[in-house]
Parts: C-alpha cells; structure tokens; sequence
C-alpha cells in the first residue's frame, strides 16, 4: 500500500540501533519508516515467551551500554523503560569453592578476602582504576569519531580536540587505556589481583564475544569495552531490562512511534537502490519500491557495502577493506526453561541470583579457547549464566525460571563438522557442564533452546553470527569502523549511511550507532543534503 | 526497652543487616538485605511487605463523630462514604498545618484516623460537648502493607474481595483464618494495600501473605527504601517536608495547606458552610493571595548534572538515598526562590527528583529553577524544571483491573 508513498528516511533493519536512529530521524522531523525482515522488531536483542509464561532472552540477555543521552533525548521511561539490578556475580568452581560480587561493597570485600587478603582493595583499586579511563573516553564513545584520512578542516580540528583531550588525562589513565587498547586481559588484571576465581571472573569479560583467550592480545580492549557502560551511573554495572533486552526494544519501537516513524514488518529489503551516486531508496523481497533520499542501513558492514549495493559501485579499497573485516563469530546460546532453581552444593538458590559465571580461572578459559583455535567448540565452555526470572518474576511462572546460558567458545566454522548436526550436542555439553555444578540441574529442565553462530546469523542476519557485527578489535575501532576513511556512518553513495553495530561505537546493545548516525544525517541534511563521504584515502 | 511490633517475630529473623531504627518507640527495619536498593525495586516490579505497625491510630467513635470529624480535619469527610479511606490533614486557627494521616470510615459513627505523631490530646482537647469517644488502639493492631504490582492478585488469591478494592477503598477480609481490614492505600505510590490486624492475628496473617507471595519475587522492605518510594510518589513527610505548627517556633517553620499543595482538597473553601479549624485563615490566604510557597516536584535536568560534575573531574553521583535537608533554589537571576525538602537520583526514572517549595509564580510545571549543590566544596547550579507531584504515578496505582503481566513483555512485533 506504500508503495507510491515517498519518505525522507527509510531505514533497513528493526534492531535495536535502526530503531533508536529511526527515532531520532522522526524526531527531528523527518518522515522515517524502518523496515525489519522479521515479525518483530529488535534483531538480537528480543524476548520470546517459547514456553506459555517462560520469556526467553533469545540472544542478547543483559544491559549496560545503552548510553544514557538516549534515554533521556528520546524520552524512554515515558516509554516504559525500566532497568532492574543484577544483585550479584556468582562463580562457582568445580572443587566446591566459589566467589560472589555483590552490589553491597562491604559483602564484596568480605568474599574476595576469603580467597585473597590482598585482592580486596586491590578490586577497589581496580574499580576506580576503571572508573577513571571509563570517564575519560565516554567522550569519545558518545561521539562522532573524525576521520583520520579526509584531509577536511572539521576533521582536523576534531583531531586537534582529540589530541588536546587526550593529553589533559593523567599519565596513568592514558598509559592504562593504551594497556587496554592493545594488550590482554590477563596482563592487565595480573597487575591486581592473585585469585583464580576472581582473574577468571574478572577476565571473562575480556572475552565475550570474541575469539581471543584472557591471554591472547586484544582481550583487553573486549575487557574495557564491556566496562564503558553504567547503571544509574556506576560504570561498568550490568542490569536488566524489564522483560529482557526484547522489553527495551519495545520500548524503543514505542518511542519510535510515538516521534511518527512508521515500522513495518516482514519487509526485508533487497536492494538498495542508486543513480549516479545517489541512493533513491529500496526494493523490497517482494518487488516493492520505496523512495526516499535518505537511506540508512542498521545491519552489518557485509550486507551494507557488500550485499545491498553493488560493490562494484564502490571504491576498491573499501570493497577490501569490508572482506577482510573480522566476523568469525565464536559465541552461542543455550536457553533454559526450569522447574525450580538450581542448587550449588552448600548454598541456597538466593545467594546467586544475577549472574553465574562459569569461568573458574583463566587457565579454563584459555583451555577452552584452545579447541575453538583448532575449529571445535569447546568440551567445557565459558558460560555467563543468569537465571532471570529471579530478578523479573515476570520472565517466568510462579516458582519456575528461565536461565539463559551464553556460551563460549563455539566457532562460526566448525572443522569437520557443521551445526546443524552439532546443535543439540553443544546443548548436551553446556547442560552437562551445569550439571557437574549444579547437582540436578537436568532434572529442572523442562525446555531447551540452542542457538549456534549459524542460527544468530540465520535469524538475526549477524553475519557469521559475530554478536557485535564484527569484533570489537582494535584495527576495527574508531577511526577503522568498519573501516579506515569510513567511520562517519556516510558511505562512498550519496544519501545512503550506516548505523549498525558496525559502526561506532561498535556492538552490544548500546544504541551509539543509530544515535550518531541520525546526528551526522541531520546535520548533513541541515548543511546540503544527503551526503556522501569524503574522499577517503589509503 | 523499645518496643517491637506484632510482626516483629517474623520479621526479626529476616533482617540480615542488623540495623533498625526507632519508629514512634518501635523497632523498625532500616533495611533486611545489605543493599536496599533490592527492596526500592521489588516494590516497583514485584511487592515488598512493609511493616507499618508503628503509625499512631486513633479509633474514633460516637454519635457525633462524623461531625466532629468534619470540623477538625481539613478535607471534607462528609464527601468520604463508608468504606472509603481519605488522606486528611489537620490545621490550627492560623491555617497552618498540624499533621496529615489516613482516616477511615466505617460508618458515620465509627472512624479510625492515623497518624505519624501523638494526637490524642489534640483531638481529644477539641471534642467539647459533642457525643464523640477518642481511643488510641495503636497497640492493639498492626498493619502490613503489601505493595507493588503484585500485590493485588496476592491478595485477591487469599480473599477475593481484596481485588475489588477501588482505590482509597477499604474492607473486611479473612487471610490466614483472621478476621482483618483491607485498605487500598500505601505510602509507596504503588498498586498497594495495608492490611490491618488484631495485634494477636499477625503471624498468622504474616505468614498466609508470605506463602502466597511465594516465588513471585516478593521481599520484606525497610524503612529505608519506603523513603525513596515516597519521594518519587510525591508523599510529604511529617519533620522533612513540613512542621508541625504545634511545635513550630517562627511562621517560617509553618506551612498551610495550599502552600504544601493540597488546595485540591479545599475546592469548595470560599462558599462551604463547614466549619473547620482553620477554615477563616484559609479563607483570607486565598482571597489576599499570600500564600508564600508552593509544594512542587523538581526534574533535575541531567545532562547539567552530569556535565557539571564531569567538568570538575568528578563521577556524576547517583544515589537512590534521600537527600532531606534543604538545598537552595535560584531563579534566571540568581534570586532565591525556594528550596528542596526532598531530593534523591530516582531509579525509576532515571533522573534526580525532588520535592520542594518555590514561589508561587514559579509553581507552573516547566518552570525553570537553579539548584545549588556543592561540588569539590564550591556552590554550583544545575538546572531543574518544574513539574507536578507525583513524579512517578503508574497507571496500576489506581487503575481497577492489573493490566495483563505479558503485556509488558509481548514478543509481538511493534506494528504490523
Ligand atoms: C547471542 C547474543 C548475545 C548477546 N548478548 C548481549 C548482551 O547480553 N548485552 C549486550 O549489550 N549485547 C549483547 N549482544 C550484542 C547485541 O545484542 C548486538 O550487538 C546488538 O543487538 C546489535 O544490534 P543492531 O541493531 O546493531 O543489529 P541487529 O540486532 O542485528 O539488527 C539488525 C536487524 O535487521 C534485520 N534485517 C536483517 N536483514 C534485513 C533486511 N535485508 N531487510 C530488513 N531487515 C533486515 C534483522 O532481522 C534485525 O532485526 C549479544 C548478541 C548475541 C547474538
């Protein structure tokens, strides 16, 4: 019925980022539809109710990144945005031994003490350490990055910022971030601490996602990024959205709605159409054409240069630069539906509500890296666990629950093999794994669903299933996001952008992408019109 | 010796902090987990069961009583049926406030008031010839409050006419074999109730309301978190927002009605032939206009909070824990007009909030007003919009159905 309808901005993809630039296009007056494959909207951040009154987290299952402008620029409590606290992160270890974090500091000094005198101000150490190089790039985070290689004088002045921003931090806070940007995980908390549980703990979040071990190089930049968010300002704190990160993206599309962009469903485009440089608009699967003079791609850098244009079209070093960019995705899910609570040898269900951890040292995760290194998934798994309807009652029935299980590592390409074969046995290992933990724990489960890399992609449309539309490495950040000369969400085509999570400030559910990438179109749109990119180099 | 409350025995075991407080010479929970923060959400996404047993009540009975009533208290209990629960205040001749409570009526000769402070002799003072028996039954019964989202299909599970209760409604309900009243009331700005027991009945009553909370994320809650959910309910408290005019020294200390925001409830001042204490100073104060505050809720605008803070090298504070001295307020040219009574970061809304007194011609919400805080020991502003209490009002609090719970979850699609 659209189909003669123009429109000032179309976007491709309903996740959670096409969503919030959708928003804030609407918002600042455009007429804006976004168009999502799917039958709902928020690509791999949604809840799915599999089970009458069991609400799975499909993928994405936690928050923190969403940067907090966008709560507020697009009004979302209004909305019903409501994120609970996680009261703990839980660690067991397979000798019986185990750590808990808690939100009360005094408990957390307590527990770490137990294992490490030392370790416990030395985690305060670390905290405020974090904290410190936390504050010091959110500037950078919540910005439109320059480009290194335009050779404009608004880049080279926003350099010059940099520059001067950069040199007004303390030494130890930029030798730090540098530590962070190129070295692991391991290196850095080796400084600190002593404890296996606890480097095991801590060191995990240097791996999410990505395929390095704590010890490999570049798991210090995943460890920082995953310590850029907040909750009710304390950085680095994960919570949870009411009725998961799929209740965020409801809120999202309501906010969308609510600032008159349209939302269309079961659309999927195929083509991104161009004249002379230009984009007009889209085709969808089914024929259909929509035209607009502004169109933004939410989905990874493959489809946007490579898939929806023709990479003919495009400059060689891109079309290069966009092949060579890393996805090889390495995480899975494995979503449980139980009949009571799982039970650790010696302590009650209640003690670790929030997250469980199941990375007892960084030997272990090494250990798992090792087989994913050699194109297997790993026999015993990193797992981040979290039983959500302890913290949601209503994710679940009544004295029921819902676990949802990220695991690690399970490579994209499988040496050997493939996942459609090995779905239900890595289902199999992770629930064997928790049950070597927790005693019992196969006899709570009434339903399981797996997700493989392969199912992320297929779903989702994450290529290779990498969670964060391509690593969070350093060659793949800021001023190479996606890639060199391309990092301010214009492409090489007039009027057509990016604004995934391929884009700064990169992946998780974070909302950084869409909300740059509408201030960069509205500010092109302002000064000329839709724009291209500069001339990139190199 | 302090005295505990009918719920102490159940309540006491559950407190793992050790820290109470005194509450009108009772104990009385800070907090039962280390962080309370726990407690400040369940309310808001589950149900907390609040011990309220320490309020002063007052059962007011006779052939007058109504009457009496209606002379004493500020909001017209002749317009409360029964059944129906107000919450009052009461003035003195000046029109300055005495106290607030929750009055509720049984019938036209039967009353019970309640309050955060002593009142017998105030009211037992002004009873004069009418036919009106004032009995303090504070320590005959206890109340429980339950609020939060679930705190209806709970109750309704335990006795269905419990899921009836309009709000400010109240009535009769068994729960664990106990005879006792229900009242859709709370200081929580919540869907809530209070249930109100013989002081013999409430373990029993304790634990049927426990074990049907069971597994729904239901926890008890101190003092502590019920002070941050008043704020962002917008619910004055008694020595924090206002004084007693009883026991205030200066008019500065005294607050009338109007100036505290309740002119809601005195509509019909200028032409009612109600008598009530107070009534003939109301009068004046709103035909001669002086009224010099007016209560109103403040919108802290974050992002100065934040780059104030962050321009001084400073993580920009969030903290849930009240802040409940004053911190003054400027106008565009640094005139000071008025000052907060309340101030926290309201998680719930993602923002600081306050409750505060500004001028009369800034009460208009999205009125802009400067808060003064001091950040690395200097004085600082931070801009704050104006805006009407209360700051946090979910549909659920007075809506008379609960909304389906999938709803708020669905995995449907946004539009089709
Ligand atoms: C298993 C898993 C767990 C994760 N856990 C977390 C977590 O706990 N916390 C966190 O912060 N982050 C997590 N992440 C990362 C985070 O979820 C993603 O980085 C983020 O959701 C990506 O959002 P996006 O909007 O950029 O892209 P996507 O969510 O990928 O959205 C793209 C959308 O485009 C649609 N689409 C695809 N092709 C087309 C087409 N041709 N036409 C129209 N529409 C199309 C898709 O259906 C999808 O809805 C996780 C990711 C995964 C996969």
């Amino acid at each position: 019925m659209t189909a003669s309808r123009t429109y000032d901005a179309i976007v491709i993809g309903g996740g959670h980022n096409g969503l919030v630039n959708g928003a804030y296009l609407a918002k600042s007056g455009l007429r804006t539809l976004i168009l999502e494959r799917r039958h709902l909207v928020g690509g791999a951040a949604i809840t799915e109710e599999l089970m009458p009154g069991f609400h799975f987290t499909t993928f994405s299952y936690a928050v923190s990144l969403l940067r907090p402008d966008i709560i507020h620029e697009l009004d979302l409590v209004k909305h019903g945005y409501f994120p609970l606290l996680m009261p703990h992160s839980f660690a067991p270890a397979d000798d019986g031994g185990h750590i808990t974090l808690s939100k009360d500091r005094n408990l957390t000094i307590q527990e770490i003490s137990r294992h490490s005198r030392r370790d416990a101000d030395a985690y305060d150490q670390y905290g405020h350490d974090m904290a410190q190089i936390v504050q010091a790039l959110k500037p950078l985070f919540d910005s439109v990055p320059p480009n290194l290689f335009s050779g404009q004088a608004e880049d080279a002045l926003a350099l010059a910022d940099l520059a001067k921003h950069l040199k007004g931090l303390p030494q130890r806070v930029l030798h730090n971030i540098v530590r962070l940007l190129t070295g692991s995980a391991a290196d850095f908390l080796d400084d600190y601490f002593e404890g296996e549980l606890l480097k095991g703990l801590l060191s995990s979040s240097g791996i999410i996602g990505t395929k390095v071990g704590p010890r490999s190089q570049g798991s210090g930049v995943v460890l920082l990024f995953h310590n850029m968010g907040e909750q009710d300002g304390v950085f680095g704190n994960w919570g949870f959205h009411k009725g998961g990160n799929g209740g965020l993206t409801q809120v999202l599309a309501r906010a969308a709605q609510a600032y008159g962009a349209e939302i269309k469903l079961e659309a999927a485009v195929s083509q991104v159409l161009t004249t002379n440089g230009r984009t007009t608009g889209v085709v969808l699967a089914d024929g259909t054409e929509l035209h607009a003079p502004v169109v933004v791609s939410a989905l990874d850098p493959r489809r946007t240069f490579l898939e929806l244009v023709e990479p003919r079209e495009l400059p060689e070093d891109l079309v290069e630069n966009i092949q060579r960019y890393k996805f090889q995705g390495t995480s899975s899910k494995v979503n449980f539906a139980l009949d009571g609570l799982p039970e650790f040898p010696g302590l009650d269900g209640t003690q670790f509500r929030g997250f469980t951890n199941i990375a007892p040292s960084m030997d272990y995760l090494e250990r798992a890296f090792d087989e994913a290194k050699y194109g297997w998934y790993s026999s015993k798994p990193y797992l981040d666990c979290c039983i959500q309807s302890t913290i949601d009652p209503d994710m679940a029935p009544a004295g029921k629950h819902v676990m949802s299980c990220f695991t690690h590592y399970t490579p994209y390409k499988l040496k050997g093999g493939d996942w459609d074969t090995e779905r239900d046995n890595l289902g199999d290992t992770v629930q064997r794994r928790l049950e070597e933990l927790f005693p019992g724990f196969s006899k709570l489960v009434l339903r399981r669903e797996v997700v493989t890399p392969l199912d992320i992609e297929r779903t989702v449309g994450l290529s290779e299933g990498n969670i964060f539309a391509g690593e969070l490495m350093s060659p793949q950040l800021y001023f190479f996001r996606p890639a060199p000369g391309w990092n301010q969400y214009r492409t090489p085509i007039h009027g057509y952008y990016q604004c995934g999570s391929g884009t700064h400030p990169g992946g998780c559910v974070t909302g950084g992408p869409g909300r740059l990438a509408s201030q960069q179109i509205v500010s092109d749109l302002a000064r000329s019109g839709p724009a291209a990119g500069a001339a990139a180099g190199g | 010796m302090i005295r505990t409350t009918p719920f102490h025995e159940r309540l006491a075991p559950l407190n793992r902090t050790g820290l109470w407080q005194h509450w009108s010479g009772h104990l009385a929970a800070v907090k039962y987990q280390m962080d309370d923060k726990f407690e400040y959400f369940a309310v808001r996404n589950a149900a907390g069961i609040i011990d309220t047993s320490p309020l002063y009540k007052y059962r007011i009975t006779g052939h007058d009583a109504e009457a009496f009533l209606a002379g004493v208290l500020t909001r017209d209990i002749r317009a409360c049926r029964d059944g129906q629960a107000q919450y009052t205040l009461w003035c003195d001749d000046s029109g300055h406030i005495v106290e607030d409570g929750v009055v509720f009526r049984f019938s036209n000769d039967h009353f019970l008031l309640t309050s955060a402070e002593p009142n017998l002799a105030w009211f037992s003072d002004r009873i004069g010839r009418q036919r009106v028996l004032i009995e303090d039954v504070s320590a005959q019964y206890g109340s429980l409050a339950l609020q939060g989202p679930r705190s209806r299909g709970i109750l309704a599970g335990l006795d269905d006419s419990v899921g009836g209760l309009g709000f400010f409604h109240h009535g009769p309900a068994k729960i664990g074999g106990a005879a006792v009243n229900v009242s859709r009331t709370g200081y929580t700005g919540d869907l809530g109730y209070e249930v109100w027991v013989e002081a013999d009945d409430a373990n029993a009553v304790f634990d049927a309301i426990v074990d049907a909370s069971a597994g729904q994320g239901v926890i008890p809650v101190g003092m502590s978190a019920l002070l941050m959910l008043r704020i962002e309910a917008g619910l004055v408290l008694i020595d924090v927002d206002f004084h007693s005019s009883r026991f205030a020294y200066t008019d500065e200390e005294r607050t009338t009605p109007i100036e505290l925001g309740f002119g809601w409830m005195l509509k019909d001042v200028a032409t009612t032939d109600r008598a009530f204490i107070g009534r003939d100073a109301i009068r004046r104060e709103l035909a001669d206009g002086t009224s010099r505050w007016r209560m109103v809720g403040l919108k802290v605008d974050w992002q100065d909070w934040d780059r104030r803070y962050r321009a001084e090298g400073i993580i920009p504070p969030k903290d849930e824990h009240p802040i409940v001295w004053e911190m003054m307020l400027y106008d565009d040219d640094m005139e000071r007009v008025g000052y907060t009574t309340s101030f926290m970061y309201s998680p719930a809304l993602q923002r600081h909030i306050a409750m505060a007194r500004v001028r009369p011609h800034l009460a208009r919400p999205g009125s802009r007003v400067h808060l003064e805080v001091t950040i690395n020991h200097r004085y600082q502003t931070v801009a704050c919009e104006v805006a009407r209490p209360p700051l946090f009002n979910p549909a659920r609090k007075t809506a008379s159905a609960t909304p389906a719970i999938a709803s708020a979850i669905t995995s449907a699609g946004a539009s089709a």
